[in-house]
């Protein structure tokens, strides 16, 4: 583990130094497998986070009672080692090389994978539409803010649109609901642009999300889901 | 090994006679799908076997019609959560396949969405696999495969292919969705067989 860095008071992202990565694709994710000292051994999938060519990062969101998050976000600290294996899935991917407009919809952590789809974008120059809706449930839990406002802000055909569930701070300009067929049909691309479309999230999320999409007209082939399972 | 510094666990890991390498027990049914859940109408539905001469079909009353088993087994999914003593119903691939005359090796199943997954007929046989429609007593819910899913518990989840609507029967092994996109050709969680390379 080569950095951490917080990114909220949840969510911390890791970078890994990785002997030998083979490099990956944006929206691939890799197995953390950590080891106690009698070597009892936990794994877990988490999205690379960063994009391909950039070193590999992973950005994990701490879980209640989990096992493995939170010691990766509490516990972890520079220069300590764990297990990788990586990386991993070749559908949950988009390598920027073509023209149609793409619509992310990530809740919580599932921005991960997103945000790496978003890098690489911006990494290789891609003038794909691209608009990434993010669902947090309060502004200080929006993970990589920062970093994806600067992007959407240098005006090359990115956009982000946040919306936030539970408490909205003064001022606040955004959504402030979950994710619904409405919202989705002010944000999304119109249907007949058939867009790729991509959403990550907890089941519920992804199936709200995707369920509402398919309302809009939008064909099942065009969606590509990936369920973190009961984070969020 | 690399031990992680401060590492301890919670070893939930149950029974190890029950719980395959690198799998962790869960009361949860966490999903596991590449796109939205199809809803498809049961007055529309059909499960079908081709890649044989006389290919068979069945409407969903005529497979309600087939002898229902009611079985209770262990699942394990390859994002390593493991279920323990689930309760399904449905046909055996069995008493589906001797409607048939066929001498494949292997079978593609076929899904609503477009999915597929592909099994040897070996592990489609010999009371190891059934076309499930009902989960925990109830029918199975779409999010989890339903109207009616396989059910192949031996094998990662992901071959239990959800919205299935029949099976392809072939000489050759020909890799399905999850098969071509990184994941293992069979799928056997006590060899961890997950990903391409295992
Ligand atoms: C392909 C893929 C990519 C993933 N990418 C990421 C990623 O980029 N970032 C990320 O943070 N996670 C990601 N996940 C989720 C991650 O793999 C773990 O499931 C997560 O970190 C929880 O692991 P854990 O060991 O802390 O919790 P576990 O010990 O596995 O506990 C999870 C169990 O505890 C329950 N639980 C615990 N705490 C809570 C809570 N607060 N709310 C609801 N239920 C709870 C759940 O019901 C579940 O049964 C990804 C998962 C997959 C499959």
């Amino acid at each position: 583990m080569s950095a951490v860095k917080a990114e909220t008071p949840r969510v911390r992202t890791l970078e890994l130094e990785v002997p030998n990565w083979a490099g990956h694709r944006a929206g691939q994710h890799l197995d953390v497998r950590l080891t106690a000292e009698d070597g009892y051994q936990a794994e877990r999938s988490y999205s690379i986070a960063s994009a391909p060519g950039e070193g590999v990062a992973i950005t994990v969101e701490r879980l209640g009672d989990g096992e493995v998050s939170p010691y990766l976000v509490d516990e972890a600290r520079e220069g300590d080692r764990v297990e990788v294996r990586g990386p991993i899935g070749g559908y949950f991917v988009w390598d920027g090389d073509d023209l149609q407009p793409v619509l992310l919809v990530g809740g919580g952590s599932g921005v991960v994978p997103l945000a790496a789809m978003a890098r690489q974008r911006a990494q290789v120059g891609s003038t794909a539409p691209m608009k990434l809706l993010v669902s947090s449930r309060t502004i200080e839990d929006v993970i990589y803010r920062d970093e994806l406002d600067a992007l959407a802000g240098n005006g090359f055909g990115f956009e982000v649109v946040h919306t936030l569930t539970r408490s909205q701070p003064p001022g606040w300009t955004g959504y402030s609901r979950r994710i619904d067929p409405g919202l989705l049909a002010d944000v999304a691309w119109p249907a007949p642009e058939s867009p790729r479309v991509y959403v990550c999230g907890s089941t519920r999320f992804v199936d709200a999300a995707a369920d509402g999409l398919l309302q809009l007209g939008y064909d099942a082939r065009w969606i590509r889901t990936e369920r973190f399972g009961a984070t969020g | 090994m690399i031990v992680s510094r401060g590492f301890r666990g919670r070893r939930r890991d149950g029974p190890p006679d029950r719980v395959p390498p690198g799998q962790y027990l869960t009361d949860d049914f966490p999903v596991l799908s590449a796109g939205p859940t199809p809803h498809t109408p049961l007055d529309e539905w059909t499960f079908t076997i081709h890649g044989v001469d006389e290919p068979k079909g069945w409407t969903w009353e005529e497979l309600q019609a087939l002898p229902r088993e009611t079985v209770t087994v262990d699942i394990h999914c390859v994002t390593r959560w493991s279920k323990l003593d689930t309760v399904w119903e449905g046909v055996s691939v069995d008493r589906l396949l001797e409607e048939v005359e066929h001498d494949a090796a292997y079978a593609l199943a076929f899904c609503d969405g477009g999915y597929t997954t592909n099994l040897p007929v070996e592990d489609l046989t010999g009371g190891k696999a059934w076309v499930a429609y009902s989960y925990g007593g109830e029918p199975l819910d779409p999010e989890h495969g339903g109207p009616a899913r396989l059910l192949v518990p031996h094998l990662y989840f992901w071959k239990s292919a959800k919205w299935v609507r029949g099976l392809t029967l072939r000489d050759e092994d020909e890799p399905g969705f999850w098969e071509t996109n990184g994941y293992h050709l069979r799928g056997d969680p006590w060899l961890e067989q997950r990903y391409w390379g295992d």
